[in-house]
């Protein structure tokens, strides 16, 4: 039965478990380098309002971290149990790289995150900051590395074949910084910036429709949005960097993305249409002309490759990469344009009144995070038919599992993660929704009054 | 392109690995215990100073299972390959385990009632078991041998499941309990503490008889392990290892007896770090009983060396600043975890 066996099962279970693991770190990154800054400017200024939205946040970010690390195990393992062929293959070249990301950036971050959780009245006000930074800098190493193996799966580089068809590495400093990876990691990077600033931006939203004289909220809704102005065009700038990357060295993946079917100068850009792989036409097409040649080779009449030119086992799936890509545009134009209308406002003096706008940024609450899935559907299934591009087929990466074994798995983790991550956003939702405890209700809240006093040995 | 010249990397890397294996089964160990005896305690205080003995510390513990297996994708990715999908059920058992234990710590608190609470009390308990049950079915599993062919596993998706694995599962389930009895004994004060050294006999008991049953088992599943203990010269070797372990299993008692703080948990410690050797010992220099050797599942020498280099400056790292974060939660728990 097509679709029931190990290998799209595999495929199935890769995709969702990966889905739910990337929202987290993600905003890990976001929340883990807002928390710095916080508690930065509490060092630096004395004033109390940052400590106490600096302890607001804490416990998200502690819900969201556990949720990260625990989804995060499974993919390390997942390497394994159902890709044990790529595992096996390419293990020389991406094996090095998570061992750099245990040892640096896991290790690194659960090191210092008991202290930066519990260790305030323990360490002090300044060891305590260095734990902040130091957990924010696991953070965004554990992305450094991910990435440069992601990037090396898409744009593979600094390795050589064996007869057996092992990839071996020849030069680590290639396969690092490869062709792609200059564009993933700050995509990345700023896309889990992006996501915690609109989390975080929806929360004071919420809080500033009951109370718009709400200090902390005002505050925090203030950095949000500034958060938006600055990154969300910077995101698109790096975007459109990334596509050029991505047509040059994955033309196949850029026909998907545009729903291009026939290599054709001055090529339209289609704003929507549906995809049809097995005819090979975008149908119900909505174009507008030579727009597509003019963003990817900044020329009115320039070619672009259409998917039907490469061979048929070479195409990636155009139905879900043309859809995923607007999805994340859409939000992406979405978040410079409320950006925008925040400056305007800021100038007016309006900037915490307006009732549309704060429900506005309410709604855009998890618009940078469907934006990052959107992104990596857009990305990893324009991959595809490969897992090492151009080299190694996804056909020929599965493990000698059984269907009915993944079946299970499958089942297992669909279950699993559904209940867990459902309880997690339920409770981080009750959390975000709650107001910021200030000055000594604060402190009774976590820290002096906490369970890890200790008594002197 | 190797900068370390005629140092067997294989080997230097085998005993890496197997360090990281020791770290993760010692420190997850114990809190994977406290969470084994988390609902023989019934009142919340009781499970909150539990908790507060090992929330600071749990990721750090838990992450070196991702530097044994990652390493192990890094470094001998031919075992990686063969030993998760022979492993297949277990391994995922695990991991969805470890799901229900890591999310309890955060969700106990967060659950609005009192029902609510109670139930991520029984995912932390349920979570912390099955993950410690499956770690051993695992260690069990690859003890008794995996069916290679090639470079691929080549068995079938239960051969995982015998009596050995299952009592393997059984007997890290208890140990693991052990560790997380004596170390709340260390770390905590009172009734709990009390009842702690009550579970600690028992438990010391069920653990000593499992490793007993365990070790008299191993031999007989091959003929390589027999040789080792039971044949000459292996037994000059093997020999100190059941001798050792009863002088820990007396010391053990005494200390019990005696109001021991930390030494049960060292004793126990010891006990665990001893069966792992006997392990070492039954198995090198099999990456993958019974074919294939560490040298045999190597990555190529430049990708262990590559990381060599780096763990050998980051791993003492990562020991320096673990022992510091220990260090500043150090002292006996008082009062419940609270947010």
């Amino acid at each position: 039965m097509h679709g029931f066996d190990a290998f799209h099962l595999a495929r199935a279970q890769f995709a969702f478990t990966i889905m739910f693991h990337i929202v987290f770190p993600a905003l890990s990154i976001g929340l883990a380098s807002y928390l710095a800054v916080l508690e930065g400017i509490w060092l630096a200024t004395g004033k109390q309002i940052y400590l106490d939205l600096f302890r607001h946040w804490l416990r998200p970010f502690a819900l969201v971290f556990g949720m990260g690390v625990v989804s995060g195990i499974a993919m390390s393992y997942q390497f394994g149990t159902n890709w044990s062929v790529f595992s096996d293959k390419a293990g020389a070249v991406i094996g090095p790289l998570m061992g750099y990301e245990i040892l640096s950036s896991f290790f690194l971050e659960a090191g210092f995150l008991g202290i930066m959780l519990f260790g305030m009245q323990k360490v002090g006000p300044k060891l305590h900051f260095i734990a902040t930074c130091t957990v924010a800098a696991g953070t965004l190493m554990s992305a450094f590395w991910i990435l440069a193996v992601n990037s090396w799966m898409q744009t593979p580089d600094g390795y050589a074949v064996t007869d057996a068809g092992r990839f071996v590495p020849v030069s680590w400093l290639h396969i690092i910084f490869n062709p792609s990876f200059y564009v993933r990691f700050p995509h990345m990077v700023l896309a889990s910036y992006l996501s915690a600033a609109f989390v975080v931006g929806a929360a004071g939203a919420r809080r500033l429709l009951v109370d718009s004289s709400d200090v902390a909220a005002r505050t925090m809704f203030s950095m949000a949005m500034w958060m938006a102005v600055v990154v969300a065009p910077l995101q698109i700038a790096m975007g459109d960097i990334h596509g050029l990357n991505t047509l040059r060295h994955q033309p196949a993946k850029v026909a998907a993305m545009e729903g291009l079917f026939e290599t054709t100068r001055g090529a339209p850009l289609a704003l929507f249409g549906l995809p049809d792989m097995k005819t090979g036409r975008l149908g119900m097409a909505v174009e507008i002309p030579h727009l597509s040649s003019v963003i990817l080779r900044h020329s009115w009449n320039g070619e672009v490759r259409g998917l039907n030119s490469f061979p048929t086992a070479d195409r990636p799936n155009a139905a879900v990469v043309f859809w995923s890509f607007r999805v994340m545009v859409g939000l992406g134009m979405s978040m410079f344009l409320l950006g925008g209308a925040s400056l305007w406002l800021r100038f007016r003096g309006r900037l915490y009144a307006s009732r549309y706008f704060l429900r506005a940024a309410v709604l855009m609450g998890p618009s940078g995070l469907v934006a990052l899935l959107a992104g990596w559907v857009t990305t990893e299934a324009g991959r595809q038919p490969w897992t090492v591009y151009g080299l190694l087929r996804t056909t020929q990466s599965l493990s000698p599992v059984t269907a009915p074994a993944v079946a299970a798995s499958l089942i297992a983790f669909v279950v699993v993660y559904l209940v867990v991550f459902s309880a997690g956003v339920a409770f981080l939702l009750r959390l975000l929704g709650g107001p910021v405890k200030s000055g000594a209700a604060a402190a009774g809240h976590g820290h002096s009054r906490a369970a890890i006093e200790g008594v002197v040995p | 392109m190797n900068p370390f010249g005629g140092l067997d990397l294989p080997l230097v890397w085998a005993g890496i690995i197997a360090f990281a294996v020791l770290a993760y089964v010692i420190l997850d160990g114990f809190d994977l215990g406290c969470g084994i005896l988390f609902l023989a305690e019934r009142t919340d205080a009781a499970r909150g100073v539990i908790v507060a003995s090992i929330v600071p510390v749990w990721d750090g513990n838990e992450t070196w299972l991702v530097l044994g297996g990652g390493g192990l994708l890094a470094v001998f990715p031919l075992a990686y390959a063969i030993i998760l999908p022979a492993l297949y059920p277990a391994v995922i058992g695990m991991l969805l385990s470890l799901v229900f234990r890591g999310v309890a710590f955060e969700f106990r608190f967060r659950a609005a009632t009192r029902p609510g609470r109670r139930l991520w009390d029984a995912a932390f308990c349920i979570g912390s078991g099955c993950a410690a049950f499956c770690q051993g079915v695992t260690l069990g599993g690859l003890v008794q041998g995996i069916k290679v062919s090639g470079r691929a596993y080549a068995g079938g998706p239960w051969d995982w499941l015998t009596p050995f694995s299952l009592t393997c599962g059984a007997a890290l389930v208890v140990g693991y309990a052990l560790l997380g009895a004596t170390w709340l004994i260390w770390r905590t004060d009172g009734d709990l503490r009390a009842r702690c050294r009550v579970h600690a006999t028992r438990l010391g008991v069920a653990t000593l008889a499992f490793v007993v049953v365990v070790s008299l088992w191993t031999p007989f599943l091959s003929p390589t392990y027999a040789a080792r203990w039971f044949g000459w010269p292996g037994l000059a070797m093997t020999s100190p290892v059941p001798v050792l372990v009863a002088l820990l299993a007396l010391r053990f008692r005494t200390a019990l007896r005696g109001d021991g703080d930390l030494s049960p948990f060292v004793c126990s410690l010891g006990v665990f770090t001893l069966c792992f050797a006997g392990l070492g010992i039954s198995l090198f220099p099999m990456a993958v009983p019974p074919s294939l050797t560490v040298w045999q599942v190597a990555a190529p020498p430049e990708s262990q060396a590559f990381l060599l280099v780096g763990a050998a400056v980051l791993l003492p790292m990562v020991l320096a600043y673990t022992c510091c974060s220990y260090w500043v939660f150090r002292g006996k728990v008082v009062g419940e975890h609270v947010h």
